[in-house]
């Protein structure tokens, strides 16, 4: 692309200032885009994402809602029926569920119901995950029941860049995202300018994070930088650690996934999600399903505990850290009888 | 009425004592109150002055309307229906609603409405696809601007009110019509539609089809509200009590409503009395729950009769016209007949159809793998399907 204008200083953004452009471009560009939820206009939203988009595009495009979740969004059904490609806020991950019913009966099934005839291009975004000492009923990691319902994409960015551009694909995307934003990441920088041309991320595709060869760890949203931290700790081990950005959960990367383990031979599944039915379970058997031969070791996982979501001042106990993610890297059988067996 | 304490009058707290900041409702409740009684034109001197063309209208609906009802529930019978919930008794709410809507508006009929589709001019075969059983919706809801048949209870109501709100914000001409049950106004989602459509003043009318019963529970066990028009006030929008079985009250009624959403006036909430004749499906058992006395009285207020008396009067039911809608109705049952007693093409491959726009990699798989089971079944050997929608496990290099 030739431009003559001169390149545009790239200075530290946030998780969340990039949320806010990805609105903002995608109202600019296609007039069908409307955010809607509750404090969303005058206020900007409890966490600022959609800040000036009411001023800059009238309180039509960017409404405050009355203050319920199946209001909101079964009206954003009947929007999206006639044509418009919502954009819902839900203000936390267990504020969504009063709309769990018009996600599940309508928002997956409408499409398939109606041989196609009716799309449903609603984006729902969700605040999800914990490590922010939010009281109860503000910290869930509630990925699990949205990725158990055919019709949903699940997508979770954990960069900054990320951000953006799942944002603009989901919103982009014929058929209904579940776009869970991991708070706690909301106010990371990176070095992104909010100015330049920033590229939309495809949906459906992995990215390996951190190059390596002992063992992979799949993780996304809010995990990801704890497993980077992890895989740095880990060399002091010996152990060189591959890091994989699941991105989106549905659709799901099989090829990525398989082809690092594959690789590595070794994987460790890291959520926040309570281990028990929760992605990680899911995950496992995919790989086993498919990489069966190339493992070296069981597939495990370090997961929330299967308990409702701490108090505040005991959830450091529940989040994955560092230390429990390298205590189950080390029970991966690096000298176990059958790797000796095999001569490797 | 509530005097709103503020802070700062309490005498317990220091500080100079105020007034009250000026407090008054938002709206004046008085407009918003629903008729003491059902309104009723039938059998009153205001039914003199109504437009025959209209009645005679109205009469060969109903008559058609209660044909294919009975029809659909034959159908139940042999094997052609997997299960269908009658209107019979509540045809003049399925057709008034169906008339009070121009071309360019949407219905958001419930699973007991398909008279209602059908009236609006959806072909009864694709109505009652849903209740056969070879898809959930069979029609493309544009088409005749009708959502799709909704089965959980109310969840249609909030998608009116956004489909009316979005065509609203786009300047467009149209009014969406909502129907709903007894049993329906005690859902969440009956308050927060009608709360969304108030409060964005949506061009919607909620047509609540009061049938008394929501299968077996009756409306006392309900509700304790006055009338479920009553239930109107509270959102700040006006509430119609209406006699169900009076077709031309009803069709004036949401006609009304329905003009006045076009005119930007704002959502109405019609409460339409009327009585399940049949039981809640051809599956439930009515005589555990009610009196045959019971139904006996409202079959005595039946909506086909009370308009024939109407004609009859004015000398409006001729022996030509009579004829005439009944041959039509017949006419309907018999195509109806015929054409569900065909098997409904099926391809079971459509399933992995329309869950996303395109396949992702894992239906692509399962889709795969439903075929092979169908290849081996036609050729007669189902055993030797693989049976899994797996990669065969690649071996180590």
């Amino acid at each position: 692309m030739t431009t003559t204008t001169a390149p545009t200083a790239r200075k530290p953004a946030t998780m969340a200032q990039a949320l806010t452009r990805a609105l903002r471009d995608a109202m600019a560009e296609d007039p069908a885009v409307h955010v809607m939820g509750e404090d969303v206009g005058t206020l900007g939203g409890v966490f600022r994402v959609t800040d000036g988009l009411a001023k800059e595009f009238g309180e039509d495009r960017c409404s405050d809602t009355p203050l319920a979740e199946a209001g909101i969004l079964g009206t954003a059904v009947g929007m999206a029926m006639y044509g418009l490609r919502p954009v819902v806020e839900m203000q936390f991950d267990a504020f969504a569920y009063p709309a769990f019913e018009q996600l599940i009966s309508h928002v997956a099934r409408m499409r398939n119901r109606t041989r196609g005839a009716v799309a449903m291009p609603l984006t729902i975004r969700i605040p999800y995950g914990g490590g922010i000492g939010g009281v109860e009923h503000h910290s869930d990691s509630s990925e699990a029941y949205y990725l158990a319902t055919p019709g949903l994409q699940v997508v979770t960015p954990a960069t900054v860049e990320d951000a953006y551009g799942l944002l603009r694909a989901s919103i982009a995307s014929d058929d209904p995202v579940v776009f869970l934003e991991p708070k706690r990441l909301y106010w990371t920088k990176a070095d992104w300018s909010p100015d330049a041309p920033a590229p939309v991320a495809p949906l459906g595709r992995a990215e390996i994070r951190r190059r390596g060869s002992s063992a992979t760890l799949i993780t996304y949203g809010p995990s990801l930088p704890v497993c980077l931290e992890a895989a740095e700790a880990a060399r002091a081990e010996g152990w060189d650690l591959e890091v994989l950005d699941l991105r989106t959960l549905v659709p799901f990367d099989d090829d990525t996934v398989c082809a690092s383990v594959r690789r590595t031979g070794r994987a460790v599944i890291v959520h926040e999600s309570n281990g028990f039915g929760g992605p990680g379970g899911e995950i496992a058997a995919r790989i086993t399903e498919r990489c069966f031969h190339y493992l070296e070791a069981p597939v495990l996982r370090v997961a929330g505990f299967d308990i409702p979501y701490p108090p505040p001042m005991l959830e450091r106990h529940h989040l994955p850290g560092v230390d429990r993610i390298l205590d189950t890297v080390a029970r991966l059988q690096w000298e176990s009888r059958w790797t000796e067996g095999r001569g490797a | 009425m509530t005097v709103l304490e503020q802070p700062g009058s309490s005498r317990h707290t220091s500080g100079p004592a105020g007034p009250p900041p000026a407090w008054r409702p938002r709206v004046d409740p008085a407009p918003l109150l629903p008729e003491a009684e059902p309104h009723r034109l039938l059998g009153t001197d205001a039914a003199r002055r109504l437009d025959p063309a209209l009645l005679k209208r109205l009469y060969t609906e109903l008559v058609r309307g209660r044909r294919y009802n009975t029809q659909a529930t034959a159908l139940t019978r042999q094997g052609r229906l997997a299960v269908y919930p009658s209107s019979a008794g509540q045809e003049a709410c399925q057709v008034a609603a169906a008339l009070a809507l121009d071309e360019q508006d949407w219905l958001f009929p419930s699973y007991r409405d398909t008279l209602a589709a059908v009236a609006r001019g959806l072909d009864p075969v694709q109505a009652l696809t849903l209740l056969r059983g070879d898809w959930h919706t069979g029609y493309d809801p544009y088409e005749h601007r009708i959502a799709p048949l909704c089965t959980p209870l109310a969840t249609q109501l909030p998608h009116a009110v956004g489909l009316a709100h979005a065509a609203r914000l786009k300047g467009d001409d149209v009014v969406a019509l909502a129907m709903v049950g007894d049993g329906g106004t005690s859902e969440g989602d009956f308050h927060e539609a009608l709360n969304f459509a108030a409060v964005w003043q949506a061009p919607v009318v909620f047509l609540v089809q009061n049938n008394g019963f929501a299968i077996s529970v009756p409306l006392a066990k309900q509700t304790a509200a006055p009338t479920l028009a009553h239930k109107a006030v509270g959102y700040g929008m006006p509430g119609r009590l209406v006699d169900g079985n009076d077709a031309p009250a009803l069709h004036e009624v949401l006609t009304e409503a329905v003009r006045r959403a076009r005119e930007g006036g704002g959502p109405t909430l019609v409460e339409a009395v009327t009585y399940r004749i049949e039981a809640h499906t051809n599956a439930d058992d009515a005589t555990r729950y009610r009196t045959q006395a019971e139904v006996e009285s409202w079959r005595a207020h039946d909506p086909i009769a009370l308009l024939e008396r109407e004609l009859t009067d004015r000398d409006l039911l001729t022996e030509e016209f009579a004829t005439a809608t009944r041959d039509g109705a017949e006419r309907l049952a018999a195509d109806l007949r015929e054409r569900m007693h065909t098997e409904p093409p099926l391809d079971p491959m459509d399933l992995f159809d329309h869950v996303f726009t395109q396949q992702t990699g894992q239906l692509r798989a399962q889709a795969a793998q439903l075929r092979a089971e169908l290849d081996a079944e036609a050729e007669g050997h189902p055993e030797t399907t693989t049976g899994t929608a797996m990669p065969a496990q690649e071996a180590r290099p």
